[in-house]
């Protein structure tokens, strides 16, 4: 193979790691990582999406699989032969160095000539907008500026690839948010690829061009964000990725508009079709906060409900409301509309389409 | 906050600060002679040099031996000027013997009569030299310098000079010391720091019940261990590595293996604590941007931990310089360190002018080395964290 567009830059294949023999960290990975593209691995905290990371680095060896890297095996190739940008969540610069010369690091080591050194660090520190920092110690900056050299460290040697392990996680909401969109420019602008490892979903979904969700080792769902958000493959990615209502119940019947579905309390619902679920299979519905109305019009679904409390989070409201059987469910309006917000202990109807439910087998634990 | 600290800050003072300073002093403290021959301090000082002193000054010596006569202060009176003067003890003491009972008619005819040495104009010269309330003769002593009849320093006898090996084999010695334990130190703590924490726990032990241990019992033990039918030397016949037992006891070796022995916690455990703070990121970070184990060990690791290699570095010689049980145990004669000789003046000889400007000495030296580390090092370095 070589490094036509069309190959992909990265390629696991049946990549597992153990750490004492019995439990799998991560279980028989398959993973294609396509040049130049933005992909995060998400997950919760055990789910491997960090193993996966530091395998790629070469920080841990796989217990089996390959592990290509523009199609030469990397498996056990030692970190520092592999040329891969690492970025990490509490930035590791060095305290004994000046922010120019942690940039400089890189490629000091690989031999660069002094003067070209010190053209390149100056572009590095530009590219993240410290320029007239180099002098500084890496303390003497904010959380932020360290990133960004941290950022700029990891780019200054121009690797095909760059690996960042929660680069944000230590910085306050503001600045998390400000930094993803400069990552992303970023990213736009020079065109490497990155592998982003988060367990923060909404991090995930607005920076990726495609999201792997990581849950027990496994990938649970390999998609761009958007189908990942609409067109969850299974229950874990409903829930994990953004907010969701959870409804429980049985199928009682398939309908042309999809599945009829008896809820724990007697009401049935349509959902959207699904195949392969028999009628009697315990199903859980979920159905997102956005999109369901109150009082609305035209819908096949209308679950009576009482409003139970209203939260107000700025641009949006939550009203939670409760279901006869006890269960909540919450709605999100957009702030322009709360106006017209019912009173706690309003005895309202729940409104939704029959393809805003997606149903999933319950899973039997 | 002022309240609380008191407690501590009276206990230094009156317990720690006072008791130094009140011991240097007796460095330069003179009072011995002016208070046992107070007239003929007094009348001295009008004497010149170069010819004997006129017979006022050796009547007054006549009465002051004559008030002392049959006192304790008359012994030591003579111990005190035989440091001076060699042989001046016996002087002094038949003199006050052999004194008449009454003022002689010439005193001075007297005096030569009972010893010669009264007829010699250095033995005079000294004497006066010695009679102020201070006196800079203990601290010159201890550099190995004396004051001839005339006042100017001069070297004493190469016979007679000890001190200034002295404090070269004890810098020597404790500097050797340092750079062993650093040598051995690092890795072991390096080890420590990677291991797993029952590992990590197991070394740590090993490391602390030899340090809980007597050091009294270390140092006797080594002797047994290094002796020539000792473990150390049976075992390497035994192997064949050597036909003849070393001698590894009673010299310079014994006294390497012994103190760094038991030095070595003092170096390993702030090394230790320093490397378990080293993020293994700044390790990996380095490994990424493509520097090989090596280079990653002497441009990250080690300039990370050279906080704890300063601050085990000065704890072990600071504690080397003072050394004294260990090297009397498993030393030879020639490897006395200066703690060795303070103890000797203060316990057995009894000059504690010499013994505290030996002192004097050893806190000039250490506080030289630490000035010296803190500017190479920097200070905040030589912090213990």
């Amino acid at each position: 193979m070589n490094g036509s567009a069309a190959s992909p830059l990265v390629r696991f294949s049946n990549v597992s790691k153990s750490y004492d023999g019995r439990t799998r960290v991560v279980c028989d990975l398959d993973l294609d990582i396509a040049r130049g593209e933005f992909l995060t691995l998400l997950g919760p905290s055990g789910s491997g999406k960090t193993t996966t990371l530091m395998m790629l680095a070469g920080f841990e060896a796989p217990t089996v699989g390959t592990i290509l890297l523009d199609g030469k095996d990397i498996t056990h190739l030692p970190p520092h032969k592999r040329g891969i940008g690492v970025v990490f969540q509490n930035y590791a610069l060095f305290p004994h160095m000046s922010v120019a010369d942690n940039v400089a690091y890189p490629l000091k080591v690989r031999g660069v000539e002094a003067a070209d050194i010190k053209k390149r660090v100056d572009a590095a520190l530009d590219m993240v907008k410290l320029g007239g920092f180099g002098t500084r110690r890496p303390a003497q900056l904010s959380g932020g500026q360290q990133q960004r050299v941290a950022f700029a460290r990891a780019l200054v040697f121009e690797p095909e690839l760059v690996l960042l392990d929660e680069p944000l996680g230590a910085l306050d909401k503001q600045l998390r948010e400000r930094m993803q969109d400069e990552l992303k420019q970023l990213h736009r602008r020079i065109g490497v690829t990155m592998v982003y490892v988060t367990h923060d979903q909404s991090e995930a979904l607005t920076m990726s061009d495609r999201v792997a969700v990581f849950n027990e080792g496994r990938i649970q769902q390999l998609a761009p964000p958007g189908l990942l958000y609409e067109a969850p493959e299974s229950l874990f990615v409903a829930e994990f990725v953004g907010e969701n209502n959870r409804l429980e119940g049985n199928v009682v019947g398939e309908e042309p508009g999809g599945l009829r579905i008896r809820l724990v309390d007697g009401t049935t619902l349509l959902s959207g079709a699904r195949q392969g679920l028999a009628v009697g299979t315990p199903v859980v519905v979920s159905i997102r906060p956005e999109r369901i109305e109150i009082d609305g019009a035209d819908t096949p679904n209308r679950l009576p409900a009482v409003v139970d409390r209203t939260i107000f989070h700025g641009d949006s409201m939550r009203i939670v409301l409760r279901l006869a059987s006890g269960t909540e469910l919450v709605v999100k309006l957009p702030n322009a509309r709360s106006a017209r917000i019912a009173a706690n202990g309003t005895g309202v109807q729940a409104c939704f389409g029959a393809a805003d439910c997606r149903i999933f087998p319950k899973q039997v634990s | 906050m002022l309240a609380l600290m008191a407690p501590s800050v009276v206990f230094v003072c009156f317990l720690f600060a006072l008791p130094i300073v009140l011991f240097l002093f007796r460095a330069i403290d003179n009072a011995e002679i002016p208070e046992a021959l107070p007239r003929t301090t007094a009348a001295i000082a009008e004497w010149r040099e170069g010819e004997l002193p006129p017979e006022p000054v050796y009547a007054a010596l006549v009465s002051d031996l004559a008030a002392l006569r049959g006192t304790p202060q008359l012994a030591l009176l003579a111990r005190r000027l035989n440091y001076a003067i060699p042989g001046f003890r016996g002087v002094v003491t038949r003199t006050g013997r052999l004194l008449p009972q009454s003022m002689p008619e010439s005193p001075k005819a007297a005096l030569i009569a009972i010893d010669a040495t009264w007829a010699d104009p250095a033995a005079w010269g000294v004497l006066r030299q010695q009679s102020g309330k201070v006196t800079d003769f203990y601290l010159l002593s201890a550099l190995d310098l004396k004051r001839d009849p005339s006042g100017s320093v001069v070297d004493v006898d190469r016979d007679h000079a000890i001190f200034v090996d002295l404090y070269g084999r004890t810098l020597t010695v404790s500097i050797g010391v340092t750079l062993l334990c650093v040598a051995i130190g690092y890795p072991v703590a390096a080890v420590m720091a990677q291991a797993t924490p029952a590992a990590a726990n197991w070394l740590l032990m090993a490391i602390l019940v030899p340090f809980w241990t007597s050091l009294l019992v270390r140092s006797t033990a080594w002797v047994i261990l290094l002796q020539n039918e000792g473990l150390v030397n049976k075992t390497l016949i035994w192997l064949g590595a050597i036909d003849a037992p070393l001698a590894l006891v009673f010299n310079r070796t014994g006294v390497y293996i012994a103190m760094v022995h038991v030095l070595l916690p003092y170096m390993i455990l702030p090394l230790y604590s320093v490397m378990k703070g080293i993020s293994p990121s700044h390790l990996r970070a380095a490994a990424s941007l493509g520097a090989s184990p090596v280079r990653v060990f002497f441009t990250v690791y080690l300039p990370l931990t050279m906080p704890g290699v300063a601050a085990g570095a000065t704890l072990v010689f600071v504690s080397a310089v003072g050394f004294y049980v260990t090297p009397a145990l498993v030393g030879g004669p020639r490897d006395q360190m200066i703690g060795y000789f303070i103890a000797y003046f203060t316990n057995s000889a009894v000059n504690w002018g010499l013994a505290s400007a030996l002192g004097a000495f050893l806190l000039v030296l250490v506080a030289a080395t630490y000035l010296v580390l803190g500017k190479l090092v920097g200070f905040e370095r030589l912090k213990v964290r």
